[in-house]
């Protein structure tokens, strides 16, 4: 998209919707929202740079070989949160019977396990949108229809 | 005739199933079996034991960590099979990059 209005305004909101993504993974444990609402924010404003700046940078941003890491990288610090809790109590994915440290209630730093496993959630829903989107345009494109330059 | 038969059949059925729904509790009352112990004990217990004042949170991500991890691969299984769907052409380029 050649629209110079668009590039500068979307160069300005990116990173406020990013930050508000960030927060919103980050207070999980206290106010509404969690790893899924804001990964999907944090997915939705890379989307929306692959749709103003085009494919080929966005991929320089956000590569099949990053995606691959974040996706199987949510997972795997999902799981070893819960091995965590199989190691100490034998008990897989508790957070209490972990040792897990509690903190004081309403404070940022509480919750013991559960603001760990929103981060992991986040990274996974995020990549998971953006990746999608990637592959789904990605097959559309050939030379004969460029799409979405 | 036989349709007819057969369209009689079904709207005795379906006066059935209606009837059913007339007979189930409704959702607003206080004695739904929707609000029953399990309800009282997150509200109850729920900020000492995980130490999250987002009920939603530690229902989510303590209570039913399982389900959670369940939604998650979910998530994986689906890219995964859009990848291996679409990605076999456009491999060649990649490696060249």
């Amino acid at each position: 998209m050649e629209d110079r209005i668009v590039k500068s305004i979307t160069r300005m909101v990116i990173p406020f919707i990013q930050l508000y993504g960030v927060f919103i993974i980050l207070h999980g444990h206290i106010t509404p929202g969690g790893g899924f609402s804001g990964g999907t924010l944090i997915g939705t404003s890379l989307i929306l740079y692959t749709l103003v700046f085009g494919l080929p940078t966005a991929k320089k941003k956000f590569s099949h070989r990053m995606s691959q890491i974040a996706e199987s990288g949510g997972i795997i610090v999902y799981v070893g949160i819960g091995l965590v809790g199989l190691f100490i109590s034998g008990q897989f994915l508790t957070n209490i019977n972990a040792g897990f440290p509690l903190g004081e209630p309403g404070e940022l730093l509480s919750g013991g396990m559960i603001p760990l496993l929103m981060i992991a959630i986040g990274i996974k829903v995020a990549s998971t949108m953006v990746s999608l989107f990637h592959l789904l345009i990605e097959g559309d494109l050939d030379e004969d229809h460029p799409g979405i330059r | 005739m036989k349709k007819h038969l057969l369209n009689v059949l079904f709207l005795i059925l379906f006066g059935i199933l209606v009837y059913s729904i007339i007979e189930m509790p409704t959702m607003q009352t206080v004695d739904a079996p929707s609000y029953n112990e399990v309800t009282e004990y997150y509200i109850e217990n729920a900020v000492n034991e995980t130490g999250s004042v987002n009920f939603i949170s530690a229902i989510l991500a303590d209570y039913r960590g399982f389900d959670t991890l369940g939604e998650t691969i979910v998530l994986f299984t689906s890219v995964i099979a859009v990848a291996s769907v679409l990605r076999t052409v456009k491999k060649k380029e990649e490696e060249e990059a």
